[in-house]
Formats: structure tokens, sequence, C-alpha cells
């Protein structure tokens, strides 16, 4: 970009107030051949932001393989991607983040993030038939942490709930790197017949806006901004929208139905991320239109509101509908049943304009191509110097545990892995009477009904391995989520995601989320999943502190027998334990290494032919029926996943005879990608033997199910006494009480 | 069985239990939506769980104004049966079917999780062809289930037999923590004077196909059917 400065720049008060750069400014002016009113100036720094613009992503997200047999609706093109699921039904879904509202005020950061998502559903005219979350906590032994905590996982469960869409899912991690910063990501699942598909485009000129929902008030004024620089706990609380679940699903049935009943909807775009002006100018773009917008027909919840904040305010739970020219009553008066105020703001035009005009006067007019394309930058790809200082492990100065029950106890007790159920069962996990397989699975699994199938849907991202090693942990993002997936017999099939990084104007951070988006994209390769859409989320420090860098990948697998599906909870006495797969277990960047010895250190792997080897070899066998229990070995290695598996179970496990090669904690606690722990009858034994062997896998048998004891190499604790303190850890973690372990 | 899913703005429980009441039970059940001031002939009403006008108020108590109440009201006055389910429960007590009133959890929380009841009545419509005594295992999914009456209405209620459901531990004992919410008296679901009006906090539609992980709900349509039938 070069750039003369030839028009009188605003202050920097002022340009940072829209967060445009002074040659971003001029850019824009150039554009135009003439300066940007003030607001003009707000609508380009809203369009400009990462958040609405991707300035700083979206040469390194073309990366992302997003094609495939499957895929109906790529990532950009609409709210959210789709996906063909056969029967001639669609999967709908995208995952949003909302860190830095839930930053500042939780309940209603978290909970306006589920309603703006669910709204990226709806748009699309699916019926939301799940929400899944990706949580990242600060430490929950500091008050504020626990405020933070419980605030979102109280906002998520009040607006899910009464919306009536079951949250199904999800993950939640702690770590001192989210202290000031926590993530919040949204994922929401709708499911659709393909003829019923609605765009987001506002084409032929002449058809009719309608605004429909709550009234436009001064809430959230510059959320797009904020969300696009760094330090919210330093920005305003008033840029936090509240929200109303009850309007929400209000508007979500009526949009249905008027889908459903009429033809008169031609497109539908919610109200996100810079209000009224990033859904206007989407959709006029991918209409290759232009609209008019009247102002003074804007319903107001506050007196003298200029059209700046008309144009930028973020109120929650309002639409934008594309109405066939003459048709907006037909559209209203089902708006109208079911107590929804709209009016007809605007119409589409062909000048290829936002032309937003205040009681006749001009207030902005503005070309969509130059709001729609904002500047990009890229940055060089340089190697930040800590990667050589966290990937030095040396094991020789750790030493073993003494007590390795003691240690084991403490694992389980450790907030990464202790039971979610305190934070699950405050979420409707159930209505829609869907629901397989529920919460604390490795994936949850819903079944579509009128058809013998379900699907498979989970989210996973480890930050602290995309830390040591940003391209193994995009790449384990991508294969964690879909072996969650693959336990349940699911084939996975497309991802979204949400890249959470710190400022891309750091070279660290640009390194980082260079690096995880190639990860991602060679695993999402191997393992056949294009991305169908996604949500980058930028800026993610406090304190000049950035976040570790969290890449969230949200898994779609299909199951076409939902009969056939495999839960992780042994299942019977007698029946034999194994390991299936060829990862190493090791101590780097394991939860064992930073909950024993507060250490995060050493060099994550990940050999993505071994894990689609054990990926489609656990399939294989789930579809054979040859499997009790499927259950992907992760966080606290094989003695946790075999704990896990007994709790779902409520049966004991004996493996006495551990395989050790190195070190017993390596043995017992290390981690690594590409390990599922199942179980099988003795019968089974030598079909699943010889499945491995076809397909190359390696097989390690560790023992039975059996007794109400956890008797894992030198581990030797009663399965109540453990369970106890798994189901506990969270629970007091988040009640500010310390834990027994 | 011709039964109406009556419909609030809000009501969230309704197309599940619509989808229950015709490929499960076999009744042929509607919408009835609650802006209509009459109701279709129908033998059943059912009011489904949900957050009915967001219960931004106190729960029900904007869906109990409704119009489509007065009609469940003269259906109700009739003997006929009218089942209230979780939001249901909350709305049949604000419009003054049943007795008491609901508080917020007593541990604060929404809670959706699977609970046991013990049959305490089968002299209703909803528990006729279920065994005294029996328990059945049914999911719970509220944030304000704590009913509470006042001490000569819960004589009443035990007086006249008229509690249905109570919360207990899988093997059918009465315990401080089987119950999930705090309720008086473990009650989790009572019938009107008439026995004809049964209020749960339970979600028996969540629990009546095996693939959902239970089928006990069936008890209730089972005896809705067999009451029908007599």
């Amino acid at each position: 970009m070069t750039l003369t400065p030839t028009h009188e720049s605003p202050s920097d008060e002022v340009l940072r107030e829209v967060a445009l750069t002074r040659d971003e400014y001029h850019f824009a002016a150039d554009l135009l051949d003439r300066p940007p009113n003030p607001v003009e100036l707000g609508i380009i720094g809203g369009m400009w932001s990462e958040h609405c613009g991707y300035k700083h992503s979206r040469p390194l997200l073309g990366r992302l393989p997003s094609e495939g047999p499957h895929v109906l609706i790529g990532p950009g093109e609409e709210n959210a991607g789709a996906v063909d699921i056969g029967h001639g039904l669609a999967i709908v879904m995208k995952v949003e983040s909302h860190n830095h509202p839930s930053a500042v005020e939780p309940f209603q950061g978290a909970a306006t993030g589920v309603g703006g998502i669910l709204r990226d559903i709806f748009t699309m005219g699916a019926r939301p038939i799940a929400l899944l979350d990706s949580l990242r906590f600060g430490p929950l032994d500091d008050r504020r942490g626990r405020y933070l905590a419980n605030g979102i996982v109280g906002g998520i469960g009040w607006y899910g709930n009464c919306m009536g869409v079951p949250t199904v899912g999800g993950e939640v991690q702690v770590s001192s790197s989210y202290r000031g910063n926590p993530l919040v990501n949204a994922m929401c699942v709708g499911l659709i017949e393909h003829d019923q598909l609605t765009s987001a485009a506002a084409s032929g000129a002449g058809n009719e806006l309608i605004l429909v929902g709550a009234d436009t008030g001064r809430d959230g004024i510059h959320g797009a901004t904020f969300a696009s620089v760094d330090d919210p706990e330093a920005s305003h609380r008033g840029v936090v929208q509240v929200g109303n679940p009850f309007m929400e699903k209000l508007l979500l049935e009526a949009c249905l139905e008027v889908l459903q009943t009429t033809d008169a909807i031609l497109g539908l775009q919610d109200l996100g991320a810079t209000g009224l002006t990033s859904s206007s100018v989407e959709s006029a773009g991918r209409g290759g239109t232009g609209v008019v917008l009247h102002l003074e027909h804007v319903a107001r919840r506050a007196s003298g509101m200029t059209p700046y904040e008309v144009m930028l305010s973020e109120s929650q739970e309002r639409m934008l509908v594309v109405a066939a020219r003459g048709r907006a009553h037909e559209v209203q008066r089902v708006f109208d049943k079911w107590g929804l105020h709209s009016d007809v703001i605007g119409e589409v035009t062909e000048t290829g304009l936002l032309d937003v005009r205040d009681n006749g006067h001009s207030a902005a007019s503005l070309p969509i191509t130059m709001l729609t394309d904002a500047p990009t930058y890229t940055y060089p790809v340089e190697r930040p110097a800590y990667l050589d200082e966290v990937g030095s492990l040396n094991l020789q100065v750790l030493p073993e545990p003494d007590d390795p029950t003691a240690a084991f106890l403490q694992l389980l007790a450790s907030p990464n892995i202790a039971s979610r159920r305190p934070i699950y069962r405050q979420y409707d996990h159930m209505v829609g009477a869907n629901t397989v397989i529920a919460p604390g699975g490795d994936a949850a699994l819903l079944r579509i009904k009128g058809t013998p199938m379900a699907v498979a849907l989970s989210t996973d991202g480890n930050g602290r391995t995309t830390y040591l090693d940003p391209f193994v942990g995009g790449a384990a993002a991508i294969a964690e989520s879909a072996r969650n997936v693959s336990c349940t017999g699911a084939r996975p099939l497309a991802f979204t995601n949400c890249l959470n990084f710190g400022s891309p104007e750091q070279s660290a951070a640009y390194y980082q989320l260079s690096r995880a988006i190639d990860g991602m994209a060679a695993a999402a390769r191997a393992l056949e999943t294009p991305v169908i859409s996604g949500n980058v989320s930028l800026y993610n420090e406090s304190g000049g502190e950035a976040i570790w860098p969290t890449p969230v990948v949200g898994m779609l697998g299909v199951l076409d027998e939902a009969e056939w599906r495999c839960g992780m909870g042994l299942a019977n006495d007698g029946d034999e334990i194994a390991v299936l797969g060829a990862g190493r277990p090791r101590l780097d960047g394991s939860e064992y290494l930073s909950t024993a010895h507060d250490l995060v250190a050493g060099q994550p792997e990940i050999n993505l032919v071994d894990e689609v080897a054990v990926q489609r070899l656990v399939r294989e066998l789930i579809a054979g029926r040859l499997l009790s229990s499927a259950h992907d070995c992760s966080d606290g290695g094989l003695a946790v996943a075999l704990a896990e598996s007994a709790f779902a179970g409520g049966r004991g496990v004996q493996v006495p005879d551990l395989p050790v090669s190195g070190r017993l904690d390596e043995a017992l606690f290390g981690e690594s990608q590409s390990r599922i722990v199942v179980s099988y009858q003795p019968l089974a034994a030598a079909a699943i033997a010889a499945a491995a062997a076809t397909l190359s896998v390696p097989i390690a048998p560790l023992g039975v199910v059996g007794g109400n004891r956890l008797r894992i190499g030198p581990i030797d604790v009663s399965l109540d006494q453990a369970e106890q303190i798994w189901s506990q850890g969270l629970e007091l973690a988040l009640a500010g009480q310390a834990s027994p372990g | 069985m011709n039964s109406a899913v009556v419909v609030f703005p809000g009501s969230n429980c309704d197309a599940d239990t619509l989808h229950v009441l015709n490929n499960v039970a076999g009744m042929d059940a509607r919408y009835a939506w609650h802006a209509d001031s009459a109701l279709d002939d129908v033998d059943l009403v059912v009011l489904p769980g949900g957050f009915s006008h967001g219960d931004y108020l106190r729960t029900g108590a904007m869906a109990a104004r409704a119009p489509i109440m007065t009609a469940v009201r003269d259906h109700a006055a009739r003997g006929r049966p009218v089942l209230g389910i979780c939001n249901g429960f909350q709305i049949l007590l604000e419009a003054g079917l049943l007795p008491g009133a609901m508080l917020l959890n007593d541990s604060t929380q929404f809670r959706c999780e699977w609970t046991h009841l013990r049959v305490e009545s089968t002299r209703t419509p909803c528990t006729s062809a279920a065994g005294n005594g029996q328990v059945l295992r049914l999911p719970i999914a509220h944030a304000e289930g704590n009913y509470v009456i006042d001490p000569d209405g819960l004589d009443q209620l035990h007086d006249q037999d008229r509690v249905v459901f109570r919360y207990v531990s899988p093997d059918g004992k009465r315990s401080a923590d089987a119950n999930p919410n705090g309720a008086v008296d473990d009650i989790a679901g009572i019938c009107s004077a008439g026995r004809n009006v049964v209020g749960m906090m339970p979600h028996p539609e969540r629990a009546s196909e095996a693939a959902l992980g239970g089928e006990d709900g069936r008890a209730i349509w089972d005896s809705l059917l067999a009451a029908a039938g007599a």
C-alpha cells in the first residue's frame, strides 16, 4: 500500500475510537477521493476491523482446505457453512468467539455470544439443534477467575436453556495464560433440508429491507473495534450488549415460519458486530448490489440517537430481512403473530453504494466493495526465540513420583481433568429429544429424526500444545476433534474453527497463527475434512501478555446407523482392555508435567499417517460391532483414560502388568496423539488384532474390566474414592474450595 | 386419543412433547396456540416445558393469563386430564389450577440431570397404569423447581393423596441427596382435588425412547391412554 497524505487527518483520538491506523485513513480517503465524514469513518472502521474484515488473517485462512464432495456452502460465503449429510439433509454450523465482552461482563458477554451464533444458523433457514462451548479460564484459585468462569457458564446456560437448543458439548481448560482474557467460543449446529437453505444476499433492486426484533439502542457501539484491540479490561463496559433470549426465541420461530409458509423472503441476515452497518453491507456485497437505508424508520430504544449511533449499535436480537418487492406485509404478518416489531427501513438498489439517509439528508454514501474488501496485511513469519527455551525438557532432573496413586489422584482432581458435570448440568442438554450421547463422552451424538442416522460433534483445541509447537497444536486440534468423533463410530466430515490468538502485529503471535493454520491444513487434508466456516479472534492479551495460541476446532461426523454407536464407558465385566495406535506417550507438554511439576515444556508430536490409521481402525471395529467401548487417550494419559472409561461404565479395571519401557510416570501419565483405549469381549480379540494388523496399527493389550478398584500398574485405589475425587475437582475449584486431593 | 399441546411464546418442549405423543404414545396430538380462546374437542391437554415469555416475570405468570387458559380451565372443569410438565406445571400453579408455588432451586442453579421418582398415587389419569411405589427414572431441566406450599396446604395434599411423585434414590428411598432442588417434602408432582389436573417437574417426554437413555416416561402415556379407554 503506497500512500500519499493528501487529506487533512482526524486526530489520533478519533482514529483510535474507530480502530483505524493513519495509513488506513489515508487509504480510505484516497479510495473515496474525499475525506470520509464522521459517520462514514465509523462505518469504515467497523468494516475494516479484524472482526469484520479479517485483515490480518484472511491471507492465511486460504491455506485451509475448503473443498470436498459433501460441502454445500464453504467458508465466507454465507453466515455459516453447510455440509450434506445424506437423506436430502444438510448440517449448517459455525463457531464464533465472544472473548472480549466476556472478559468485561462474563454473564452477558457469554450469553450474547450464544445468541449471535444461534442467529448465524437460523439466518440460513436451519433449525438450531445443538450448541457447544469451548471455554478457557484463568486460575480458579483467584477470585476474579471464579467470577469470570461462573458468570460465563451461567450466561451460556441462561441463553441456550431459554432458547430450547441443547448444549451438548464443548470443553474447558484452565491456565494462567487466560487470566485476564478468558476464551468463550460458542458453536451452533443447525439442521435443514437442502432446498430450504436461505441466502443472506440482498439482490434485486426494489426489494425491501425489513428490520425486525429488538429496538435499536446505544448498547454495544464499537463492539467490533473493541474486539480488535488489546486489553479489554481497559475498555468501556458500555460496549457489552445485554441479551434477550426470549426475543431471540420469537425471532427464530417467526423466521422459520415465514420461510416455511411463504416465498416472500429472499435473504436473511443477522445483526452482529457493527450492527446495521455490516448486515446491510455484507448482504449487498453478496448480492452485488447496493442498499439505501432510511434511518428515521429504525425503531429506537433511546431518544436523540445520531445516525452514527444507529449505524453502529450492536443491540442484540435484530435481523435484517430482504423481502420481495411489495410483499413485506406478508412477512410482517408473521412477525406480528409472534409479537415482534418490524419496520421497512430501506431497499435494494443497483448503485453499488451503502446509501444512508436520515430524514432525507445523506448521512453516508460509500461503495460496498470498498467496505467488503478491507486492506490486508501480511508479515514475515519468523520463529520466535521462546520456542527454543520451552522446547527443551530435561527429564533427568525430574523425580518420578514416590506414590503413583497419590500422583494419580492429584491429576484426577485437576480442574483440567476432573468431571465437567458441574458445568454441563447447568445446561439443558436434552431438549430437542435427540441427544443420544450426552456431554461427558468423547463426542456428543444426536439422532436425526426420520432417518437411521446420527451426527457426532466435538470441539477441541489445546493451547499448551500450540504454545509449545504451533504446527503440532494446529494439527492436533483437528486430529483430536476427529478422533473424538471417530470414537463414537462416526465418520468425520467437515469442521468449523475459531482461532484465538494474540496481536498479529507481534511477530511471535503472527508466527503462531501462521504455523497453527499450516498444521490445521495438513491434518485436515490427511483426514479429508474440509473447513466450512470459522471466525478469528486476535488481540487476545492483557497486560501486554498474549494468551496461549488457541485454535478451537468443531468437528462434525456422521454415523449412518445410530444403533452402531459406541460409548466410552466400560460395559461388561471380563471384557479385555487394549490401547490402539502408534502414539508414543511423552511427558512433553502433558497435564501431568504441569500439575505435578508446574512445568510447561517439551516438544509435542503428531504423526498424521498414524492418526488417520487409528481413526479408520476404530470406526471399522465399531461398524463391525466388535467393541464394547472406545475412548480417546488424551489429557492425563493412559491412567486417566482408563479411569474415565471406568467411571462412565461404573466398573473397575485390572491392569497389573502395565507395559513400561522408560519412566513409570511417562507410561502412566504421558500423552500422545493417535491413541484410543478400547474394551471388547474376549471372543472379539482375534478379529480386532487382525483388523489392526491389516491397517498396520499397533495394539497393546492392557488387562481386563471388573471389580471395584482401579489397578493400573502400581496404582491401586477404590473406584468410589477415585470417582469422588474426580467428580468434585472442578466443582470445588469453581466454588473456591481447596481440592481434597 | 385426541390431544392438544399448548404453545406459548417461549415454550420449547412443545415439539418434543408432540413428537412423543404422536410417534411413541400413538395419540393424535396437535398444537394449540396461546392467543386462541378455544380448544378443539380434545381428550387431553398438555402444557409443555420451556420458558414461556422468557420467565422474565415469575415462571409461568404471564402464560397463566393467556386467552387459551380459559379453555384449559373449562376442559379441566369437565374432569378431563390436563398435564403440565416443568414450565407447564409452573403455569398451572400460577393459573391456580394447582396449589403452591415454585422457588429457585436450593443450588441456585439450573439443573439438567436424571432423577428418580416414586409414584405416590396411582389415582390420577397420568399414573393409573403405574404401580404404587414404582420408581421411574426421568430427567429434570429447570432452575425453579423448588416446590413450596403453606403447611395447611401440604396437609391437604397428604390427606387427599394428591402428592403424585416424590424424588427418591434409585432404590426408591427418600433422602436429601435424591432431592435435586429443595422441594418441600421431596415433591416432584401433584394433582388437583379433582385428580384430573397433574403437574410434574421432570420430563417424561425425554425418557420415552430407548435411544435417548430410558423409557420410563411411557408409564405416563400408557396411563393416560388406559384412563381414556376406561
